[in-house]
């Protein structure tokens, strides 16, 4: 048994960390969530008795070895301590998006082959049971909120607190079991199981070892010195591998605080209160909060609206060099001291990120007038690239090297090379174990070596290492005269204007390039009611002939900018329509985690793809769509085509080899 | 009380005996016989509807439910004894509490505060240690605090809980209404009209509230509501009103089937 001398300091699994941690950390809290109006928190101490006591009702319950345990609901210490719980009697948590509907959950459940469930809610149990007669091996469910669970059969239906009341009274009967089951995890062992959100396909279960986590945890705490003192927002999604590695791999080894939010409805508000010293979100988050802010200001009074101007251009000159230590006039120091008692701190402050020390994003391409304008407040706002094989990291950004179009240099343990075709592989200590029940895609993904396929195209840039990423492998193509497609490439520049929500670039294998664009309701909509223009639905706003005109103007902007590359100046717009729906993950056009499904778009409006290569000006179209509760609807639009103005460029002919 | 044995509802919920009785009530304003000689009963645990066209009577018997009609002719009776004429404050002290049919929440106070307003008649410390928010008065607000926030849990409303009322939706003052009526942990609960104006969805989100706060808290519930299959998917008992006059009582697919009913919606040939 050499492998049990093993493990990080010698600590082999989540639950060895914890109980470090409630010896260690016994007094520090470890949870908070607000609940009633109030902040509740549990220490590391009563954590790890919440936890012992589920696990033993677990046991109780019958959960084997090597059973998987699905977890499904919003972010609370309840299912945190599930997966924890889970890992403790040696099975293995499968946390689910708990916005997916029933038929999603369905393939995941029957593929993982859960026995159990832990469901947050009313709303997770009904899906779970909409589902059950088709899940053959599915036995139990646990329900965290008892609301509304009165009438339900309860054969097999348990509330969270009573599993954990029938663990504590059968205490003397399993406790010795629990601590032969703690004591025989592994190194190598299952951690956690996630599937990805797939933009092509099913989802895959990824299983990461004890290893992956740990190690993955251990070097990124280090590189980003945190502490024992910190706390983070827990408000991403539990299923997604950046919320497992932040809020539990983090935070059990370096021993921080997980807070959680009230409601998904009230996360503004809890950031502002807790404020988070390391804090983690998706491009769209930022962009989102400036927007908002961008509106406010609109509405206030000239002379605020003349300081804000005044000091945020002057902090986006000079704020990023102060964070990178660069050298910086006395004055200019000084007008920024002053902007910060006026402006900068009141902002950071609203935004719930005046004790932030490090944050991130990652998972999409971040506009640079996005990026520079956190960055100019003084937030140490950086950039990582990762992926759920990977445990995360891949690469990341060192403080003093942040840039808004490369992702950073590989992160601490981590090796990357570019393939024959620009596809990027990376080898780390984080690698995932396999693909659950799916040699072939494991095989096709990880090498004997030990690399693993990104599926993203990009290159290393010179003197400085650092990787940038062109556009995912499979979606960078040839257009008809052989110019290289990247269609990515464009989508993000329309996308970094606040009033195109997204954008969807078809082009692959014709002879010009033509645009899906989805407006942004809330930029577009304060936009309107500024304009005076008046609308009654999302639709009449998308196809009113002044926001076409707006976006236009977009577009012609993105397409000279787009012309300055020579490599894919091929790649401007000609021609593009603003959709009279927004894409939703209901309907299948995105990913959970909100990436556009390129391939299922296409097909799904192929009506539209063909008139804008057909030439007609305008084009009829129906479109069944998903509403919340599951129903389906449809509607019909009649979508006018525009063309947009290129810029010409003169291709340098490639010589024929 | 002459029957307490109550019955079984379809989805197999114990309703209890009555808690509510309205004897031979009739209502008169001068000539205009608003309520013509109508007797039902409210039993607890149960979901009962009042229905009826525009200008039935409906809320002018709700009205008399909470006191602020006394009556011309018939008694009321709660939990067993006769109930005296009484102002709506002393009413509401009894255990009846309600929303109304047009919002009548304090638009310039908070959502918390105005929550806050239906744990009054369940506060007693004085004028001046409320002044000072000292003594009695504070340990009053800490206890009544703790309820309004399970209140405002259980409605979904933690999000707004500072908000100004004034600046809400509509949809949503309706749930801040509720809110303020649940917060006074009634026996018996009047809700006037409480989908009014509302879309689909709203309807829904109200429709499981109301079943929630039957099932999560006991309380009685008796409630007027023109959508039609709102009133039949919730209530358990159906009263059916007409020109004052009671046509029909039941269950909702007993009224259903009855030709009065059916004729006082649809209209017959005079």
């Amino acid at each position: 048994m050499a492998y049990m001398s093993e493990g990080a300091e010698g600590l082999r699994s989540v639950p060895a960390l914890l109980q470090r941690n409630a010896t260690r950390y016994a007094d520090s809290p470890a949870y908070r969530e607000k609940e009633y109006g109030i902040w509740q928190s549990w220490t590391w101490a009563e954590t790890a008795q919440e936890i012992e006591a589920l696990a033993l009702g677990l046991l109780n319950l019958g959960v084997n070895k090597g059973d998987h345990i699905a977890i499904i609901g919003r972010n609370r210490p309840y299912l945190y301590w599930s997966m924890v719980a889970a890992q403790s009697v040696g099975a293995v948590p499968v946390p689910l998006y708990q916005d997916a509907v029933a038929e999603e959950m369905e393939y995941v459940l029957g593929h993982c082959g859960a026995r159990f469930v832990i469901a947050a809610d009313q709303e997770q149990v009904d899906k779970v049971i909409e589902i059950q007669d088709d899940l053959h091996q599915f036995e139990h469910m646990i329900y965290v909120d008892p609301r509304g669970m009165r009438k339900y059969d309860h054969s097999r239906l348990h509330e969270y607190s009573h599993v954990q009341n029938q663990g504590r009274a059968a205490y003397d009967e399993y406790i010795k079991e629990l601590d032969a089951r703690r004591g025989a995890l592994g190194y190598d062992d299952t951690c956690v199981m996630l599937y990805t959100s797939g933009t092509t396909g099913k989802p895959k279960g990824v299983v990461l070892s004890n290893r992956n986590i740990i190690e993955a945890a251990k070097s990124s705490s280090e590189f980003d010195s945190l502490r024992q003192s910190d706390s983070v927002l827990a408000y991403l999604p539990m299923a997604w591998v950046g919320d497992f590695i932040f809020s539990i791999g983090q935070a059990y080894w370096t021993g921080f605080c997980v807070n959680c939010p009230e409601a998904s409805s009230t996360m503004y508000e809890n950031l502002h209160e807790i404020g988070p010293t390391y804090f983690f979100a998706p491009p769209r988050y930022f962009e989102e909060r400036i927007t908002a802010l961008v509106i406010r200001m609109e509405d206030a009074g000239r002379f605020k609206k003349w300081l804000f101007d005044t000091f945020m251009a002057h902090a986006r000159e000079v704020g990023p060099k102060l964070l990178d230590g660069k050298p910086v006039g006395f004055m200019d120091r000084l007008k920024y001291a002053l902007g910060e008692v006026l402006i900068y701190g009141p902002v950071r402050n609203r935004a719930g990120m005046s004790r932030v020390r490090v944050a991130y994003t990652a998972g999409e391409a971040i506009g640079p007038e996005i990026f520079d304008f956190w960055r100019a407040l003084g937030i140490n706002l950086k950039q990582l690239y990762g992926q759920t094989e990977a445990s995360v990291f891949i690469t990341v950004q060192p403080d003093g090297e942040v840039r808004s179009d490369t992702v950073g240099v590989p992160a601490p343990g981590v090796e990357i090379r570019i393939g024959e075709s620009g596809e990027v592989y990376y080898r780390s200590p984080g690698t995932f174990v396999e693909y659950y029940k799916n040699p072939e895609s494991t095989a096709d993904t990880k090498d004997a070596e030990g690399w693993v396929a990104t599926g993203d195209a990009g290159f290393i840039e010179e003197g400085t290492g650092h990787l940038r990423i062109i556009d995912r492998a499979k979606d960078v193509g040839n257009m008809a005269d052989g110019g290289l497609f990247a269609p990515k490439y464009v989508e993000n520049k329309l996308k970094f204007y606040p009033n195109i929500l997204e954008a969807v670039v078809f082009g692959a294998g014709r002879d010009m390039c033509c645009a899906f664009i989805n407006i942004d309701l809330t930029a577009v909509g304060n936009w309107a009611e500024r304009n005076n223009i008046a609308y009654a639905s999302y639709q009449e706003l998308a196809g009113h002939p002044k926001v076409l005109e707006m976006i236009q103007g977009h577009v012609e902007e993105t397409n000279a900018s787009v012309a300055e590359d020579d490599m894919l100046s091929g790649c401007q717009v000609h021609r593009f329509l603003v959709l009279h729906k927004e894409l939703d993950a209901d309907d299948g056009e995105l990913t959970r985690t909100r990436k556009v499904r390129r391939k299922i778009i296409g097909e799904k409006f192929e009506d539209l793809v063909t008139a804008l290569y057909d030439g007609s000006d305008d084009v009829y179209t129906e479109t069944e769509v998903t509403y919340e509760d599951g129903r389906k609807g449809k509607i019909t639009a009649t979508l006018k085509i525009r063309d947009a103005k290129v810029v010409p460029v003169t291709r340098a002919k490639v010589a024929a080899e | 009380m002459k029957d307490t044995e109550g019955y079984v509802t379809a989805d197999g919920r114990q309703i209890g005996g009555v808690l509510m009785e309205m004897r031979d009530i009739t209502l008169k304003f001068g000539g205009v016989v608003a309520i013509n000689d109508i007797s039902f009963d409210i039993r607890e645990g149960e979901i009962r509807a009042i229905i009826g066209p525009n200008g039935a009577g409906k809320s002018s018997m709700l009205n008399i439910i909470s006191g602020f009609y006394t009556p011309s002719v018939g008694e009321v009776w709660y939990k067993g004894s006769k109930r005296p004429p009484m102002k709506p404050y002393e009413v509401a002290r009894q255990g009846v509490a309600r929303t109304f049919q047009n919002i009548a929440l304090f638009e310039g106070m908070t959502v918390l505060d105005n929550v806050m307003t239906g744990r009054l008649t369940h506060m007693h410390a004085g004028v001046f240690s409320q002044a000072l928010w000292w003594g009695k008065a504070r340990d009053e607000e800490m206890e009544n605090r703790e309820k309004v926030e399970k209140v405002i849990d259980f409605l979904e409303i933690q999000a707004i809980r500072k908000t100004p009322v004034g600046r809400l939706p509509y949809g949503l003052k309706k749930r801040v209404e509720l809110a303020r009526a649940l917060a006074a942990e009634p026996s018996i609960l009047l809700l006037d009209e409480p989908m009014a104006g509302m879309n689909v969805e709203e309807k829904e989100d109200m429709s499981r509230f109301i079943l929630d706060v039957n099932d999560e808290f006991g309380t009685t519930i008796a409630l007027i509501e023109h959508d039609m299959g709102v009133v039949m998917d919730l209530s358990d008992r159906v009263v059916v009103m007409d020109y004052g006059k009671k046509i029909g009582d039941g269950t909702p697919d007993e009224v259903r089937n009855n030709q009065d009913v059916i004729d006082a919606y649809l209209g017959v040939p005079h």
